[in-house]
């Protein structure tokens, strides 16, 4: 995918792809939230390919830009001893160098 | 351990404040300055986050929603030499004098 910003690869995973979120622990800003680290989903959508928080963050350039997906959870996977409905489901945006595929 | 800013699933976190209050003016001012600050590309919602998350536990926990903003636009200002503490601290000063804040 060509950006103005310059060249990105292609996305990695399109709808429907099984992914699990990586387990890292990085000292600095990052949009992942802890609870979903080291859980798997499903990609529901790509959003589209957006400069890199984690290097905005420290004034960087954010580039190369990188694909954000909005990924699916089972409620029940994401929580021990979850206690609402079975098909209970949670949706995060996540970007792609914190997803692996399962 | 999470980050103090990290807090889903944080089963000591009791349930969600969900009243809502009128703004103060200094908070709707703290809010136009960062977007002021956007628009002249001299900050990003990004560096306000990274530099919220940075408060460390007893300010994180402290201040409020817009106490947090003002002392992180303040420190992204000192960090990027567009500002010093020290003037930021002489305009506060000048201010109380003038019993405008």
């Amino acid at each position: 995918m060509l950006t103005r910003e310059g060249a990105t690869k292609a996305p990695r995973f399109k709808a429907g792809d099984r992914v699990r979120v990586r387990v890292a622990l990085p000292a600095g800003h990052c949009r992942t939230p802890a609870y979903i680290r080291g859980k798997s989903g499903t990609v529901e959508a790509l959003h589209g390919v957006f400069r890199n928080p984690e290097s905005l963050a420290y004034g960087g350039d954010g580039l190369p830009k990188q694909p954000l997906y909005l990924v699916r959870f089972a409620q029940r996977e994401v929580w021990g001893g979850y206690g609402g409905a079975p098909q209970d489901q949670l949706l995060v945006d996540l970007y792609e160098h914190w997803l692996e595929p399962t | 351990m999470p980050q103090i800013h990290d807090r889903g699933g944080r089963p000591d976190a009791g349930p969600v404040d969900r009243t809502e209050h009128e703004r103060a003016m200094w908070e709707k001012r703290t809010d136009a300055l960062l977007v002021l600050l956007q628009g002249k590309r001299l900050m990003r919602t990004d560096e306000l986050r990274r530099a919220i998350e940075g408060l460390g536990p007893g300010d994180y926990e402290r201040l409020g929603y817009y106490e947090r903003w003002i002392t992180a636009i303040e420190q992204v200002m000192v960090e990027k030499g567009i500002l010093t503490r020290e003037e930021i601290d002489a305009r506060v000063k000048a201010l109380e004098a003038e019993k405008r804040c």
